[in-house]
């Protein structure tokens, strides 16, 4: 019997990868005339699906510890507004990542203590920085965009291309690599799992599970600054509605890929797969040919349909 | 006052492979208190849990007023006037006390709630109880014994013939519990009839009327209460007054009485209740504290171990005073605790074995401080599992599906593997069936052999007897006395002591 349940829990962590799978071949057959399996299409895929996936990597650790960050989608657009507008002033594309990276660790530092100081609920507390911080993001310029010319910092970060490869795509790898180790080769991603799974069992173990969340959501703001620089590269410009609804993706991303909103489970790789996963179906709802209305309401279902699988898997082994 | 309202017969139950409840029987009669008794893992909340229709027993049957009725869930059981007083109270707190009385069973004019009517019937029931307490009272606002009597109310607003009190007092002062024998009276005289659960003895003797006690899920005997004494009562659940269950009896380790001080606690202040607390342990010693719940015993381990701000008093580890403000110093003085509540304070349960196992000392296992070493870990945790005699089919097997006894022994394996030179140990076999609790025991003999000190503390006394060295006597926060393991001949002596301190 225990052998069976844990057969049901190696399934469960598949869940992503069999429904990446299924969905990659059907578009592949459905959409075998629009060239959704040609290599520039994948690549493509996977050039759009950068900024998230690397967001998802300090979300799985987010969401791993059994909270949640809503503000990474504007902070991305913040780092990306501050990168621009200190590049126009000084034209220095270290300074500018400095100074957006550590907007986006500043940010995490305030949600950090607004839930281990104030004992906010995350989700109120980072719902409250997001609205502030896009505020911020439209006010500074008055909702204009700053056009970013220094070529060097735009191909870096965002158009250049190694060989046939987006530096994007080389961005999302580098990310994921250092993710993964960091998650499941150090005792860090240990520590942020067992916070989220019992705060208090944690803690009883000598963990100082308030120091662990800060640091976890100051890695957040980082990671979600550097996403901002990616936009800013590859859009050559910083705009105020950058990644927009990205932290919703982010979320979705991790828990499609196995994580559960209550904390304490989670998957780097999976995180990748269920940021992959959609991006593979926004792209091929495009080439489709349907509206932007329509694809929002199918990316709706297949969220829920997948979680939902997921949970199915889930509870079975529960029983 | 003859009529048997409720009657079990032949009732059994296992969980997996462990028998919790073998061939018991019970029964209650019209209008009495009836106690039921038992040590830990005898079987009493389970037996009133399929009463209540919780659990479902695997062989049995029940009678309700001499028919046989089928209680296979929470609603049957609620439809025969049975209810059951949580220790964890089941009140919407954010709710008023009619609101609550009245949830699911809301009075509806016109279909708009009737608020008048729901608050003047609740003022008739708590009146009727004696009970002082507004219908529109938020029920956060009350206190913990004020919220019981509510419980009550609710569960007597419903018509509730037969109700059962699981621990009623553990959490109520003296006058609360006063006021609830006095409504217990009041519900008897209206003839409820009730079972009543605890561990403390002198309140079995005072309000119940019989008695049934069962030990190890098997049922021993019922009894009038007019016939019983504290003693006897003991006795049976001792099973006779001769034996005392061949696991727990007292093995004779070698332990050196002059060995040097491994902890030295003086004038320990943990908040206004216990304010002087100061004791000695030595190396290879264990020392039991036996109190009554509230006495403090947790309390004093917690604010060791950091979880607790302590308030004043010197903590002297082998003769270096050290101060420990949270468990991270703990651990690294070389103090291990483990908690109470294994499935809230000690585990994560959704975690593996390994993960558990070594949770506290992934830096010291550490490759060049960075990296986790899988290799040494998985290492360490088969060889806890070995040592400790658990059953589970390999360390990456999630903790949660394993019994009671082995997540225990993996949150004992996990303590030993910090390499502590204290060891606190807050009722460690509770929940944990008979045969592991023995071999729980025999661990932390071993461990105090290898010269480290022990502080245990448990509800059930013939486990301090059989492995505690010294007894420490705690009341109201306060050291009362101490008990060398060599003048204790009977179990009775120390369940006096720690009642009539």
């Amino acid at each position: 019997m225990q052998s069976k349940w844990h057969k049901k829990l190696e399934v469960s962590k598949f869940t992503v990868y069999i429904v990446l799978g299924i969905v990659f071949i059907f578009f592949s057959i459905a959409l075998n005339g629009k060239g959704f399996i040609a290599p520039r299409n994948l690549l493509n895929i996977l050039r759009q699906t950068a900024m998230v996936s690397v967001m998802a990597v300090a979300g799985v650790f987010v969401l791993g510890a059994g909270q949640i960050d809503l503000t990474v989608g504007s902070t991305a657009a913040m780092s990306a507004m501050f990168s621009a507008l200190v590049l126009q002033a000084t034209d220095n594309i270290l300074f500018a990542v400095i100074i957006a990276l550590l907007f986006g660790v500043f940010v995490g530092c305030i949600n950090g203590l607004l839930v281990t100081k104030l004992k906010l609920p995350s989700f109120l507390a980072t719902l409250g920085m997001m609205q502030a911080i896009r505020g911020m993001a439209m006010w500074i310029t008055d909702t204009a965009a700053v056009p970013i010319k220094n070529q060097i910092f735009n191909n870096v970060f965002g158009t250049g291309y190694i060989g046939k490869v987006s530096v994007l795509i080389l961005w999302t790898v580098f990310f994921y690599i250092i993710g993964f180790i960091l998650f499941n080769k150090t005792r860090f991603g240990r520590h942020a799992l067992a916070t989220g799974g019992n705060e208090l069992a944690s803690k009883y173990s000598g963990l100082k599970t308030e120091k662990i969340k800060m640091m976890i959501f100051m890695m957040s703001g980082a990671f979600a600054a550097f996403a901002g620089i990616m936009y800013a590269g590859r859009m050559q410009s910083g705009r105020y509605s950058f990644g927009d609804g990205d932290e919703m993706s982010v979320i979705a991303s991790v828990v499609l890929g196995g994580a559960a909103m209550s904390g304490g489970t989670g998957s780097m790789i999976g995180a990748l797969a269920g940021s992959l996963l959609m991006g593979m179906i926004n792209n091929a709802l495009i080439l489709a040919g349907l509206s932007s209305a329509q694809q929002k309401i199918v990316n709706g279902a297949i969220i829920i349909f997948a979680v939902a699988l997921s949970n199915i898997v889930q509870n079975k082994k529960r029983k | 006052m003859e009529h048997v309202v409720l009657k079990m017969e032949g009732i059994s139950k296992s969980f997996g492979d462990a028998k919790v409840l073998k061939n018991v029987q019970f029964e209650l009669k019209h209008g009495e208190v009836h106690a039921l008794a038992g040590g830990n893992g005898a079987g009493k909340s389970t037996l009133m849990k399929i009463m209540t229709g919780v659990y479902t027993h695997d062989e049995g049957k029940i009678f309700i007023d001499g028919k046989e009725t089928v209680i296979e869930k929470p609603l049957d059981a609620k439809a025969q006037g049975i209810a059951m007083i949580f220790q964890e109270l089941s009140l919407v707190q954010t709710m008023t006390v009619a609101e609550n009385i009245f949830l699911g069973t809301e009075i509806v004019k016109n279909g708009i709630r009737d608020v008048k009517t729901m608050n003047e019937k609740t003022s008739q029931i708590l009146h009727r109880l004696g009970m002082d307490i507004s219908p529109s009272t938020i029920v956060s606002e009350l206190s913990v014994g004020m919220s019981q009597m509510v419980e009550i109310a609710k569960a007597v607003s419903k018509d509730a013939k037969i109700l059962v009190f699981d621990e009623p007092t553990a959490a109520l002062s003296d006058s609360e519990t006063k006021c609830l024998f006095e409504i217990i009276t009041q519900l008897k005289n209206e003839g409820v009839s009730m079972v009543y659960i605890s561990h403390r003895m002198n309140e079995i003797l005072s309000i119940c009327d019989s008695i049934t006690i069962l030990k190890d899920g098997e049922y021993v005997t019922t009894q009038d209460i007019k016939d019983m004494t504290l003693d006897k009562i003991v006795s049976y659940m001792m099973g006779g007054t001769s034996g005392k269950g061949h696991k727990f009896e007292w093995v004779e380790r070698k332990h050196d009485e002059n060995a040097g001080d491994v902890l030295k606690v003086e004038h320990l202040k943990v908040n206004e209740k216990i304010n002087d607390i100061s004791f000695t342990l030595k190396h290879g010693e264990i020392v039991g504290f036996a109190g009554l719940m509230g006495s403090g015993r947790t309390e004093i381990l917690e604010s060791l171990f950091g979880l607790r701000k302590k308030e004043g008093g010197t903590v002297i580890l082998e003769d270096k005073e050290v101060h420990i403000k949270n468990p991270t110093d703990a651990i690294q003085n070389g103090f291990a605790f483990i908690p109470e509540d294994r499935r809230k304070e000690g585990l994560v349960l959704m975690h593996s074995i390994k993960d558990n196992a070594v949770l506290p000392i992934l830096d010291r296992l550490c490759i060049k401080g960075i990296f986790n070493d899988d290799k040494r870990e998985c290492a360490l945790v088969e060889d806890n599992i070995k040592k400790f005699g658990v059953k589970a089919e390999h360390i990456n097997q999630e903790i949660g599906l394993l019994s009671g006894g082995n997540q225990q022994k993996i949150v004992i394996a996990k303590w030993m593997n910090t390499n502590p030179k204290v060891i606190m140990l807050d009722e460690p076999t509770a929940g944990v069936d008979i045969g592991a609790k023995g071999e729980i025991l025999e661990i932390v003999r071993s461990f105090a052999d290898q010269g480290c000190g022990v502080i245990f503390v448990s509800s059930e006394l013939a486990e301090m007897m059989a492995i505690c060295d010294r007894i420490i006597i705690l009341y109201d926060g306060r050291i009362t006395g101490t008990i060398s393991r060599k003048d204790i001949k009977l179990e009775e002596e120390l369940q006096n002591a720690i009642q009539m301190a």
